[in-house]
């Protein structure tokens, strides 16, 4: 009988050879089952042990119900023994089938049949408290084996910070075989950090200094305390480890100062390029045309609820209601790389859309205002409740969800600080419709007309421009790039009614603190308001932050009225 | 425009005051409950609610509709003055709260007792407020010493026009955000509310409420006196020709910011004191109450009733925050286009509101009269409705 169960992974492995992850995975199996089978608690250790690199779930779902005694034999009249589990299933009451560590298929009568077994008339495979142990550290340690490489190194950063002496070896001999860098260095890491209490002083020593050359952030709070209990003891591991764990720590929180400080850095720019995105559309509208739009928010909104339909109708279908008859479109149900492709559509329909809508508010509204600025600002602002209104009711006043596409989720991670795509993305969008803006007003006909109407209607107007419609394509314009904003602020804020309400403010201040009237300003403003905030948040928090930058930028205003950089003429109310 | 009351307008606004500060309240007090002519007490708190709001709208009108400047933030100080007696009122609990302390519940809830041990939890800012005087004091200068601040800053610099709109608006915005917050000691989120006494009284009794209501209605009409004083000396002269023509009176000799700071601190301490009798009368005060958003409202108010005028303000606040009452329980769904829409409408096409309306009117009569004599003038003669009712004033670039 012994030297069937003996043989058994030899001829597996001869039958299996057709690929080598099976066959590994057939072999592991096989070591389960002979752990199971056999009666010598240390030999079971020993296997357990090797189980450690199999990347298979019933060996996991197997040790799990062994530890936690749920696991049985099946003894046929003819033929092995054969170790099983009960496939439970949630919620439902009675007999459950069996399934066969040895291949995961269902433990079978004589005549071919599913047999079905109940727990409580079953006796469970023994195990011994030293088993148990063995086996929780195989499960810990089964994660490193993951198939996928961030998981397995989130796992072996996990059982580093456990710190204990028996990982070491597994830790070890994975890192011969291992072929990804990252792991390969939180191996390191979580090996020194277990040798750094260890014993022997030249042990100890050289796993410190590793973890300074490893830069390993995760380390500094073990090692403070380390560093604490050096000084309160200093005869405990000797005074050349105090001094080395020491310089380590310093070492260590120097990297750390630098990498925050390149991470507010990074958080700052990119919160600068989101109020610049979502503050050009304004400057637009209200420092080159001189209308104050209270919609400028909700044509945002415009926007994000534009990427919210594309995103839809790429995927599953669209579900909205006007005026209260319900409306079901039918997506395409793309997915993968081709669902992706829906950012780019959204970008560029959602621009349409505002623009529209920009067109819309300019033809029916605004115009007859251009005199009146302050009533321009109540107007549109009696504008901004009707679409809040009409979002609640046309999408609910719940958010709305819109995915971020494959190539902007996750992060870039460069020595310890992660960059988010999305962020990354938005800080060049920011600098390509920067760019664009000014390609089309300094460049193009249309910009030469909408500044010479800007400077100087009458006179723009005697000399055959079109004042009227420069007008109209300004502000669907400025629309236009309020509704790209609301696009890419889906990516970063919640899609909601109330989107605009959270800008609006901000956008306002900025347009104004940078000099109505030139995008220079618009871009200093949004960056300086953007850092300010990132350098505060730290101290202050977010709210108060935010209030100190607000009461800043009027308090600024009063030694500069007329914002940062000041758009010379000769009028009075310039 | 300017003048003594006329005769029309001292009956026009007796009348008014007869039937707000003498009828309703008897026919609270002295009709009973059955008859139809009874009018609740929680009717006569409503309407002493629309009182208040009807004094904000005067502090717009001073500062909106004769001075030209257009403050998103009167809702601010309205709140400050809400806030000053919300204090007293809080600290007027005492043991009744339900933690039964003597410091406000919200203080024991957010741990203050720790925070300032010194004097039992209480903040020391917080002290002076058990006294009423002091209370009452506050809800002037409080209000008065932050428009002043804004003010003095703001019109020194001359930023005007739709500047100011945005720098009051970010000012309100920031305050808002101060008040949401729990550590800065007027109850955060929650605000001040489950008042229990005033001076002595049951805040909830029908004669507290009446007195309450009768107050707010006195207030009213003392601002409105007011105002039509100030607005008939040179004073208000020369803030029309503020609103007109800034750069006008500048270059005549006048500190016209001057004139413009007295008009906002007036305007602030009016709508303190709106504030302080609201919050009585409604039980709470948050900081939702100074979001841009209510100032806003406010200014809807006046546009809709007609600015530049007195009675208007005051129709327009009684009158929205009426429809505001039944349609958010007729057609709450719907009430944010009706807002919307009627705020565009006014904009558009009612520039001096209700009140210019009949004026509005015969200025069409007048012009059907002439298109019919003389059916072949030159267009130009027959211009938009709008653009006739617009002052004769300049462009603003000389």
């Amino acid at each position: 009988m012994k030297l069937l169960l003996f043989l058994c992974p030899l001829l597996l492995a001869v039958a299996s050879v057709s690929s080598r992850a099976a066959d590994a995975t057939a072999k592991f199996r096989a070591t389960l089952v002979e752990a199971i089978l056999s009666e010598d608690v240390d030999k079971q250790v020993e296997l357990v042990n090797q189980l450690v690199d199999a990347e298979d779930e019933l060996i996991a779902r197997g040790l799990t119900a062994w530890r936690a005694s749920e696991l049985y034999v099946h003894s046929p009249a003819s033929g092995a023994k054969a170790p099983f589990l009960l496939d439970v299933q949630p919620g439902v009451v009675g007999d459950s089938k069996g399934i066969r560590l040895f291949d995961g298929t269902p433990v079978l009568d004589p005549t071919g049949k599913p047999l079905t077994f109940n727990a409580s008339s079953l006796t469970p495979v023994d195990n011994s408290s030293k088993l148990r142990k063995a086996i929780k550290t195989a499960l810990d340690l089964f994660a490193i084996g993951n198939r996928d490489p961030h998981l397995r190194r989130d796992a072996v950063t996990k059982l580093g910070q456990a710190r204990i002496a028996e990982y070491v070896p597994f830790f070890e001999r994975r890192m011969k075989i291992e072929t990804d860098k990252e792991v390969i260095r939180s191996l390191g890491e979580a090996v020194a950090l277990t040798r750094a209490t260890d014993a022997d002083p030249k042990v100890r020593l050289g796993a410190i200094s590793q973890l300074g050359e490893l830069r390993s952030i995760n380390s500094i709070d073990f090692l403070r305390e380390l560093d604490t209990e050096c000084k309160l003891n200093p005869a405990k591991y000797g005074e050349d480890t105090g001094r080395l764990v020491h310089s380590v720590v310093l070492q260590l929180e120097n990297y750390i100062r630098w990498g925050t400080l390149v991470g507010t850095a990074f958080r700052g720019v990119s919160l600068s390029a989101v109020l610049l995105v979502a503050a050009l559309g304004l400057a637009i509208t209200f420092g080159l045309m001189g209308v104050i739009n209270m919609a400028h928010g909700e044509v945002m909104a415009v926007g994000a609820y534009t990427a919210y339909a594309v995103q839809c109708l790429f995927g599953n279908g669209l579900l909205f209601s006007i005026f209260g008859y319900q409306v079901s479109l039918k997506g395409a149900g793309f997915s993968g790389g081709f669902f992706d492709v829906y950012f780019l559509v959204a970008l560029v329909a959602s621009f349409v859309t505002a623009a529209l809508v920009g067109l819309g508010l300019e033809r029916g509204i605004i115009r007859f205002l251009y005199k009146r600025p302050l009533e321009s600002l109540l107007a549109t602002w009696g504008v901004s409740l009707v679409l809040q209104q009409l979002f609640r009711h046309t999408f609910g006043a719940a958010n709305v969800q819109v995915d971020a596409p494959g190539f902007l989720q996750g992060s870039l991670v460069v020595s310890d600080i992660a960059f988010a795509y999305n962020r990354i993305f938005i800080i060049g969008f920011a600098v390509f419709i920067v760019f664009g803006a000014w390609l089309l007003l300094t460049k193009t006909s249309l910009g030469l007309q909408i500044r010479a109407v800007m400077q100087n209607r009458a006179m723009a107007s005697c000399l055959g421009v079109r004042t009227d419609r420069v007008n109209m394509m300004t502000f669907a314009l400025g629309s236009g790039l309020a509704g790209v904003a609301g696009a890419c602020m889906s990516q970063i804020a919640n899609v909601g009614p109330s989107l605009g309400q959270s800008y609006i403010v901000d956008c306002f201040m900025i347009v104004v603190l940078g000099g109505v009237g030139n995008l220079v300003g618009t871009v200093s403003a949004s960056a300086g308001v953007g850092v300010t905030n990132q350098v505060l948040e730290p101290w202050l928090g977010a709210v108060l932050g935010k209030i100190t930058v607000l009461v800043a930028i009027i308090l600024f205003l009063q030694w500069r009225p007329s914002g940062l950089f000041v758009t010379r003429s000769r009028s009075l109310d310039g | 425009m300017a003048g003594k009351f006329s005769q029309r307008e001292l009956l026009i606004v007796g009348l008014l005051a007869f039937i707000g500060l003498v009828l309703l309240p008897c026919l609270n007090a002295f009709v009973p409950a059955g008859n139809p002519l009874h009018v609740s007490t929680f009717a006569l708190s409503v309407y002493g609610k629309y009182l208040t709001y009807a004094v904000l709208a005067l502090g717009v009108n001073l500062l909106w509709g004769y001075t030209g400047i257009l403050s998103l933030g009167q809702c601010l100080f309205f709140s400050l003055g809400g806030y000053a007696l919300g204090m007293y009122l809080m600290l007027q609990i005492g043991k009744l709260g339900q933690y039964q302390k003597e410091i406000p519940d919200f203080m024991v809830f957010l741990e203050y007792e720790a925070k300032y041990p010194a004097t039992g939890g209480l903040p020391a800012h917080w002290i002076p407020f058990r006294n009423f005087g002091f209370a009452a004091l506050m809800m002037i200068v409080v209000p008065a010493v932050v428009a002043y601040g804004f003010g003095f800053l703001a019109f020194r610099s001359r930023i005007k026009g739709v500047y100011f709109s945005i720098l009051s608006q970010a000012l309100t915005y920031a305050a808002s955000l101060m008040f949401f917050r729990n550590d800065f000691t007027f109850g955060g989120n929650n605000g001040l509310t489950d008042f229990k006494f005033i001076l002595g009284h049951d805040i909830n009794s029908p004669v507290t409420k009446r007195t309450l209501y009768i107050c707010s209605g006195l207030l009213l009409l003392g601002v409105y006196v007011f105002c039509r004083w100030i607005t008939s000396t040179r004073f208000g002269m020369i803030q029309r020709a503020i609103r007109d023509s800034e750069n006008r009176v500048l270059f005549s000799g006048y500190a016209t910011a001057n004139f413009k700071l007295f008009v906002f601190v007036a305007a602030a301490i009016i709508a303190g004191l709106g504030g302080a009798l609201f919050v009585p009368q409604v039980g709470i005060i948050n900081p939702s109450e100074m979001s841009p958003e209510k100032s806003l409202e406010a200014i809807v108010w006046v546009a809709v009733g007609g600015r530049g005028n007195l009675l208007g303000p005051i129709i327009g606040a009684i009158g929205i925050n009426s429809l505001k009452s039944y349609a958010t329980h007729a057609f709450a769904e719907q009430w944010p286009y009706v807002l919307g829409l009627l705020f565009i409408f006014v904009t558009l096409f009612m520039p001096k509101g209700v009140v210019g309306l009949p004026a509005q009117f015969r200025e069409i009569w007048r012009r059907f009269k002439n298109r019919n004599q003389t059916a072949d003038l030159p267009k130009a003669v027959i211009a938009p409705t709008a653009e006739a009712e617009k002052p004769l004033q300049p462009t603003g670039k000389e």
